[in-house]
């Protein structure tokens, strides 16, 4: 069946299905009982599956991940839920230090199928330390993979394929479209379904130029192509989906048919995963590059002030400079 | 309220009772024997004059001119009673809603609305005023407080026996920050330095949407003891109380005597912040109980029945906060949107290239709209 969902919906539903499919499933973390979270991502599930499997843990994030690894030891699947970006740093250790490192250690004897999922990204009008996007601190260690859903759809189906992964998963869910709706098929297996958490995908196609995003950044890289195309410019749209492991596949094979790319994120761009896409265009393609890959993306500042996030965010206007820059060469 | 576990009102220092007679302490009554009729209504004034500009400041949050609101209301007690027991020279380092204490620090609390107004991290001079910026982090500032004590011991303004010398820290935190690692390990720092800090714990019962149950077993002042830090418990809604355990514990850091923990037993009558809605996990019949029990109701009630709050004081301190909420709202509203240029400001103390790259690419591409075209 069809349904048309929230983005918040869409994980949830797909929380509630993992719950139903697999009893050693446990969410944990900060007001997601009786609350339902403060995104209302897990509304409902305390009452429907109580509060053993649904949990409100102590306020203390690196409580809430040392002890999801100890309970992954025990042959639990926790989803554990960072209440915002700027408050997954108490965290830090366990995940780096932990959590990516116990299957290589253990020479594959131990696995950590543990989930974390992580509100992230700006535009909400939030006091500091709310709108940050951290993805990349992540996926620069190994061990841990590193998604981002664009839409409701993906959401339903990676949360789960994330949940059903054997490989710790960092899952950063896009705050700011939490209330955007999609059709999502509620019914179809996502375990039967090809991964996507090594799958870019070619979201629309275009023959100028390759935009790259993920997560929140994606909505905005779709807006760019409609507004281009009034222009007469014809832009492909990829869905990173993942950033580790970069499935820069899809990413070259689209730039060898547009010759140019841009690539766009709402973390800064000094270091950022518009750095590792542009290396790798380079390496792949540099034959068919018309033009050098441009990032536009956050600046080398801390998130600023709520007031000002709409000039430091990569806006409609930003990428679409970006694209007329590199459509000049 | 339950006997036993984090909620029980065992061993509560109280001064006040909720009708508002006295309570006779041995130990505490002391601390408070200097308090005239004039200091009484000085604390009575301090928490009118602070929930008026919380409620202020709620009103604007609800008008858009906010992003967003953290109440005090109901804390006031905690807050003002423990604020008016430092010395200038002391050191606070609060979490995100001691309006009380800011004000008790001299700090004009429309400072404060520019952080939730969205146009600046922090709002004020703390070095002014003694009154660290507001931290978001739960649990982090309490470190921070730690080696400000530290320094305090390094720079030997403990234990001189100088009133005007001798510097205390305090530092407040709530029941849900108990359980960061941060506030564990400042509690060891502390002990183990013996540090001039005052770990000003305000039990307001609720961290969001999870009971103090859901931290501890049993009452959070037993966290001290166990790390070598001695802790009180004290009626949090008893602004005289509050004064008392404070002044004891700000004194026994000052001359070199160590750090102590401070519970103070409370209720956040109002919801987390503007954001939440209270209604999705407790009752109205909680909500009640409290109000029945709230700070100001019960400072009030002593001051009537002792014939110490004539009318004309009053109207004073009603005009008084009727001119404050005033400026709330005429300085909230005045709050402009700062220029872009200040978002690549103070990155760094010195110059950063990569910035002042950033900076001048952010200031062509404005000014390439600005002609019309770009
Ligand atoms: C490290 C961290 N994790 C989560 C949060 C989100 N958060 C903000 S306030 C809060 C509850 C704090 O409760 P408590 O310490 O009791 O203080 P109160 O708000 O009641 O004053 C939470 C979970 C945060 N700010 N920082
Ligand atoms: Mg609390």
């Amino acid at each position: 069946m069809t349904q048309r969902l929230t983005f918040a919906k869409a994980i949830n539903t797909g929380l509630r299905k993992a719950l139903e499919r697999d009893p050693k499933v446990l969410l944990m973390g900060e007001d997601i009982g009786p609350l339902g979270g403060v995104f209302r991502v897990t509304d409902g599930l305390a009452k429907d599956f109580g509060t053993d499997r649904v949990v409100d843990t102590p306020l203390a994030e690196s409580g809430i991940v040392g002890t999801a690894i100890g309970l992954a030891l025990r042959g639990y699947r926790p989803v554990c839920e960072i209440q915002f970006d700027g408050f997954i740093f108490p965290a830090f250790d366990q995940i780096t230090t932990q959590l990516s490192k116990m299957h290589y250690r253990s020479r594959g004897r131990l696995t950590l199928p543990v989930v974390i999922r992580v509100p992230f990204g700006g535009g909400i009008g939030a006091v500091e330390h709310h709108s940050e996007s951290p993805e990349v601190l992540f996926a620069h260690t190994a061990g841990l993979r590193v998604v981002s859903p664009s839409d409701p759809q993906d959401a339903f189906t990676m949360i789960q394929q994330a949940i059903a992964s054997p490989d710790p998963v960092l899952f950063f869910e896009p705050k700011g479209r939490y209330w955007e709706k999609g059709d999502v098929d509620t019914d179809a297996d996502p375990l039967a379904a090809p991964s996507t958490l090594d799958g870019a995908r070619v979201l629309r196609s275009g023959t100028d130029v390759t935009l790259v995003a993920h997560g929140p950044t994606v909505g905005t890289a779709l807006k760019v192509a409609d507004a281009a195309a009034a222009e007469g410019r014809s832009i492909e749209v990829v869905d990173l989906r993942a950033i580790s492991p970069l499935d820069i596949t899809t990413v070259a094979a689209s730039v060898r048919r547009t010759g140019r790319c841009v690539v766009v994120h709402e973390a800064p761009v000094l270091y950022g995963t518009g750095a590792e896409v542009a290396a790798r265009v380079t390496e792949e393609c540099f034959y068919h590059l018309e033009a050098p890959v441009l990032r536009v993306g956050g600046f080398h500042t801390p998130y600023p002030v709520a007031k000002l996030e709409h000039e430091y965010l990569p806006g409609l206007d930003r990428v679409l400079d970006a694209v007329d820059r590199v459509l000049a060469h | 309220m339950g006997t036993s576990g984090p909620l029980t009102d065992d061993g509560l220092v109280q001064l006040l009772s909720p009708a508002g007679e006295r309570v006779d302490h041995p130990e505490y009554t002391p601390r408070v024997a200097h308090l005239d009729a004039d200091a009484l209504r000085g604390l009575w004034r301090d928490m009118v004059l602070v929930r008026r500009f919380d409620t202020e400041a709620t009103a604007l949050q609800r008008q858009g001119e906010l992003g967003l609101w953290a109440q005090s209301l109901g804390q006031e007690a905690a807050q003002v009673g423990s604020g008016r027991a430092l010395a200038p020279q002391d050191y606070v380092f609060p979490s995100y809603r001691e309006h009380g204490v800011a004000h008790t620090r001299g700090l004009d609390l429309t400072e404060v609305l520019r952080l939730f107004r969205g146009v600046d991290h922090g709002g004020w001079d703390p070095e002014a005023v003694n009154f660290h910026l507001y931290t978001l982090v739960i649990g982090s500032h309490t470190l921070h407080a730690t080696g400000y004590a530290m320094g305090v011991q390094r720079d030997g303004a403990v234990g001189t026996g100088d009133p005007e010398r001798d510097t205390a820290v305090v530092t407040y935190f709530g029941d849900g920050a108990t359980s960061q690692g941060d506030v564990s390990e400042a509690l060891v720092f502390a002990a183990v330095n013996n540090a001039p800090l005052v770990l000003f714990l305000q039990n307001n019962q609720w961290a969001i949407s999870e009971p103090t149950t859901k931290q501890a077993r049993v009452p959070l002042a037993a966290r001290g003891p166990g790390f070598g830090v001695p802790s009180v418990r004290v009626d949090g809604n008893d602004v005289l109380a509050c004064y008392a355990v404070t002044a004891e514990a700000v004194e026994r850091a000052r001359s070199g005597g160590g750090p102590t923990l401070v519970e103070a037993f409370t209720y956040r009558m109002g919801a987390h912040t503007t954001s939440d809605d209270p209604s999705r996990y407790r009752s109205a019949a909680e909500e009640d109980y409290w109000r029945q029990r709230d700070p100001i109701d019960r400072l009030e009630k002593h001051l009537v029945a002792t014939g110490e709050l004539p009318d004309a004081f009053r109207e004073q301190v009603q005009a008084e906060a009727d001119a404050l909420g005033e400026r709330v709202r005429t300085t909230a509203r005045a709050l402009g949107r700062p220029e872009t240029s200040t978002m690549f400001e103070h990155v760094y103390a010195t110059p950063h290239s990569v910035v002042d790259a950033e900076r001048a690419w952010f200031e062509r591409y404005e000014a390439s709209f600005a002609g019309g075209e770009k």
